[in-house]
């Protein structure tokens, strides 16, 4: 190869979309590079322009913009522009200027053609048209997190001990206790005529798996048989061995080992052996998920114990997010735990307090009523009364009871509401004909002012107690929301107020107005005002859905949003969802308190593009909403 | 040297002996280079054909070294094409010096499997037919080229070049101020090929190879004219 067009290639082949092409394909593009320089300040595309090229950015840095002018992108080093013009029509619709001196490679239209027909990731990545990335992105993990599927070797906590079978029964012994572990490996070194069994160990040298002996093999083989401690290991080993490949799945490990009736099994990598698994480790692995944590949560009898499992349930999200379950799977598992944990309070309280004086119902509002909660998360909670409620004769029973759920919540990891949307708010527990009155206040005289800060009530849900009185404010909301333009027409301005950011730049956010910020907090500027869209749409249409991705599925069904626009919208939740809850999971792996501030610097490049796509549609969702409930009199 | 071939050259013009050695050279690859003519000298720079070109020699003295290895990419002020340049390695005659093989990282056998520069010369004057040259240091290409067609055909061959060393030095060195610095032991900025890069934002290339730096002297060139010149800037003012 030349050395110029290996020179190219190292460069291109580190960068998305051509990190994914063959080693052929790669020498095409280098193969065709052709080089021009701009200068800080000059126009490298001028709309209408013609375009015959894919622009590659090898040093310095452009701005894309609309056509009205306003920044699109701030593009750097390694990042690509021009597809969309070629995919289209070879006019430049979106002209780009390069704001530091740029050296630009540039590829060859026919050369881009044939990688777009040649290559199905090339030209996923290409066609930014619709949501296709988002929605092969949030496709390609859905195919991933089948449990069954998680490998044996996730299990793995150690290397294996092993020991040369010539050793004596007592060096063994003496291995064993000197790495605390029950079973040892035996190995022999390898030979010619072993040649397709033998496996090659760091320092090069060749050996061949013969056995395993094992706290039991001591016990009833040499202790009970009176046999001498200086027996080689050979002379009472099985001669035969039963393992299983690193890539087999946690299922198949278990199967095997319950078909042989044995507790460990040795775990090989081809023919090299990685570790042993217990049978303990996939009794563990599988005890450690959601179902047995509700289980054990109602098994608790103090705020205290309790408050002790918080580390089971961060251990709970970190598996779930680490085994590629979906952000719905993960919100509900989380939400089913966050539930218990407060059904177990209140019963905890009521065992205190006695029986409550007249019937309520607990409520909770935002992510554990659309049940989509992560893992740090504050408390949002009310209380319904019966209408039989008297403040003087049952008001204290009501704020004590309040009063230590809302404590034991934030013993067990879920903070207090810093807008005070709690049950020990005297607001906030009231009778039902009072809660139906303030959400006909709401919707009949819908004040923005005061919608901001009750619009978290609109997504509602029963934790204990009589549902029914929830059910009731929802039916209310269904059936008012959706006849009150003015106030459909309030919640959507008030869906406004939050945007995305234009993307990434480097290792800063891109902020629509081209200004940089070092984080993004995720939820604040992505999952969030996509659920206030959402939640517009949904009262719109009369849903009582309370989860954005069934609330999409019925504003769907109700046809209230152009074709395809839903599917758009529930990729874009979906990932900005598990982006936000893989960030989380990292961040308790690496003992930070997990929060949503996601660093620029943390993102892969393909999650980059994903992301600026993600924010597109969120703020085209934003706008379309301002269109489709427009302020009367405006 | 150099300076009173200079004088002695641009007096007439580069247009006059271009025309004049076309009819006196006796051989063919060199009557179709100067039978290509030259860039009228008040023509503006962005219509101008270039050619970058980089020589790898055995060492500084055309007398005395060879050259082992040629690239040349064509290039002007709007587009560099590296699959339109080309690249030779040539058999010296006289044996390589082991210490230049592993500065260049041209193996023994592909020099010994190379052909001498008498076969590929018509070519290389072909590719740089009817373009401006554009050299990294002028005292190399146009020296060790001269005195290969003088070996090999037997004529002489001259022709303008530019070179981005030179225009560096323009800006990175001009004024007295520098001699002062130097009294005081000041090193003056280095104007060698990738210091010079590194001032236009440009990327650092690995390879030591005639073709790459060909290219990468392409770039600092269109570099140079986007910072300091116009593309309407004649070219008398860039050539020697």
């Amino acid at each position: 190869m030349e050395a110029e067009i290996r020179e190219f290639r190292d460069h291109i082949s580190r960068h998305p979309p051509f990190d994914g092409l063959s080693d052929e394909r790669l020498d095409e593009v280098a193969g065709a590079v052709e080089i021009a320089y701009f200068k800080a300040g000059t126009t490298i595309a001028k709309r209408d322009g013609p375009v015959q090229a894919l622009s590659y950015i090898r040093s310095g840095a452009v701005e894309v913009y609309r056509h009205n002018g306003q920044l699109s992108n701030r593009l750097g080093e390694g990042d690509i522009f021009g597809q969309l013009d070629l995919l289209r029509n070879r006019q430049v619709r979106y002209p780009v200027q390069a704001i530091e001196d740029t050296l630009i490679y540039r590829i060859a239209k026919s050369v881009f053609d044939r990688l777009c027909a040649a290559d199905e990731e090339f030209a996923d990545f290409v066609e930014l048209f619709g949501s296709s990335r988002l929605k092969s992105t949030v496709e390609q993990s859905q195919r991933n997190n089948d449990m069954i599927a998680t490998p044996v070797r996730r299990l793995i906590s150690r290397l294996p001990v092993m020991i040369e079978e010539s050793a004596t029964v007592q060096e063994a012994a003496r291995l064993m206790t000197e790495h605390d572990v029950s079973s040892v490996l035996l190995i022999r070194p390898g030979n010619e005529e072993d040649s397709d069994r033998v496996f090659t160990d760091a320092e090069g040298r060749q050996w061949l798996l013969t056995g395993m002996i094992t706290d039991k093999d001591l016990r009833q083989r040499i202790v009970a048989e009176g046999v001498s401690a200086q027996t080689p290991l050979s002379s009472i080993s099985h001669g035969w061995l039963i393992a299983i490949q690193s890539s087999e799945s946690v299922n198949e490990a278990m199967l095997t080992m319950l078909r042989n009736n044995i507790q460990r099994l040795p775990i090989l990598h081809r023919r090299r052996p990685v570790g042993v698994v217990y049978l303990s480790d996939i009794v563990r692995y599988e005890t450690n998920n959601s179902v047995y944590l509700v289980n054990n949560i109602f098994n608790r009898t103090s705020v205290k114990a309790l408050a002790r499992l918080t580390p089971e349930v961060r251990a709970s999200f970190v598996r779930l997010v680490d085994e590629g379950a979906n952000s719905r799977m993960i919100g509900g598992a989380m939400t089913s735990v966050g539930r218990s944990l407060m059904r177990r309070l209140v019963e905890l309280a009521e065992a205190e307090l006695g029986p409550p004086p007249v019937p309520y119902c607990f409520m909770v509002h935002g992510s554990m009523a659309r049940n989509d909660q992560s893992i740090t998360t504050d408390q949002d909670h009310a209380m319904v009364l019966h209408d039989a409620f008297e403040p003087k004769r049952h008001g204290d029973y009501f704020r004590a009871l309040a009063r230590q759920v809302s404590d034991g919540l934030n013993a067990c990891g879920y903070p207090y509401c810093k807008g005070g949307i709690m049950a020990t708010n005297d607001s906030w527990r009231q009778p039902l004909a009072r809660w139906k009155e303030y959400f006909r206040n709401w919707i009949a005289k819908p004040d923005p002012q005061r919608l901001l800060h009750s619009s978290i009530f609109f997504d509602l849900e029963a934790v204990h107690g009589e549902e029914h009185f929830v059910e009731e404010l929802q039916d209310l909301i269904a059936t008012r929301a959706k006849a009150s333009p003015r106030f459909l027409a309030a919640l959507a301005r008030n869906a406004l107020g939050r945007t995305p950011p234009l993307g990434f730049f480097r290792t800063f956010v891109l902020e629509q107005d081209g200004r940089h910020n070092n984080a993004i907090n995720l939820k604040r500027r992505g999952i969030a005002p996509l659920n206030d869209v959402i939640r517009v749409h949904a009262l719109g249409v009369g849903s009582r859905a309370q989860n954005g991705f069934e609330r999409l599925d019925e504003i769907s069904q109700a046809g209230a949003l152009p074709a395809g626009q839903t599917d758009k919208l529930s990729y874009t939740l979906e990932f900005l969802s598990i982006v936000r809850m893989r960030h989380q999971a990292q961040e308790i792996k690496d003992d930070h308190e997990p929060d949503n501030a996601i660093q620029p610097e943390h993102i892969s490049d393909i999650e980059r593009h994903t992301l600026k796509e993600a924010f597109q549609i969120l703020s085209n969702a934003q706008s379309f909403l301002r269109f489709r409930y427009p302020s009367p009199g405006r | 040297m150099f300076l009173s071939i200079q004088k002695r050259l641009t007096s007439p013009s580069w247009a006059d002996y271009f025309a004049r050695q076309a009819q006196a050279c006796k051989t063919v690859g060199l009557k179709r280079f100067y039978a290509a003519g030259v860039p009228a000298e008040d023509g503006p720079i962005g219509d101008v054909p270039l050619v970058a070109l980089d020589f790898e020699t055995t060492g500084l003295d055309p007398r005395e070294h060879a050259i082992v290895s040629i690239g040349l990419v064509p290039f002007d002020l709007r587009v560099i094409r590296p699959a339109a340049g080309r690249y030779w390695v040539v058999k010296p005659p006289r044996s390589l010096r082991v210490e230049s093989i592993a500065f260049h990282r041209i193996t023994h056998s592909e020099v010994e499997h190379a052909p001498p520069i008498t076969a590929i010369l018509d070519e290389l004057l072909a590719a740089l037919a009817g373009r401006l040259v554009v050299v990294h240091y002028r005292n190399i290409e146009r020296p060790f080229l001269e005195a290969a067609v003088l070996a090999n055909r037997g004529e002489r061959c001259l022709f303008p070049v530019i070179d981005t060393m030179a225009l560096e030095a323009r800006w990175e060195r001009r004024g007295r101020l520098w001699g002062l610095k130097r009294l005081f032991g000041l090193q003056p900025p280095s104007i060698r090929l990738a210091a010079s890069r590194a001032r236009y934002g440009l990327p650092h290339y690995s390879s030591h190879h005639a073709k790459v730096d060909a290219i990468a002297t392409a770039e600092l060139f269109q570099a140079q004219m986007a910072r300091h010149f116009q593309p309407s800037t004649p070219v008398s003012d860039l050539w020697i």
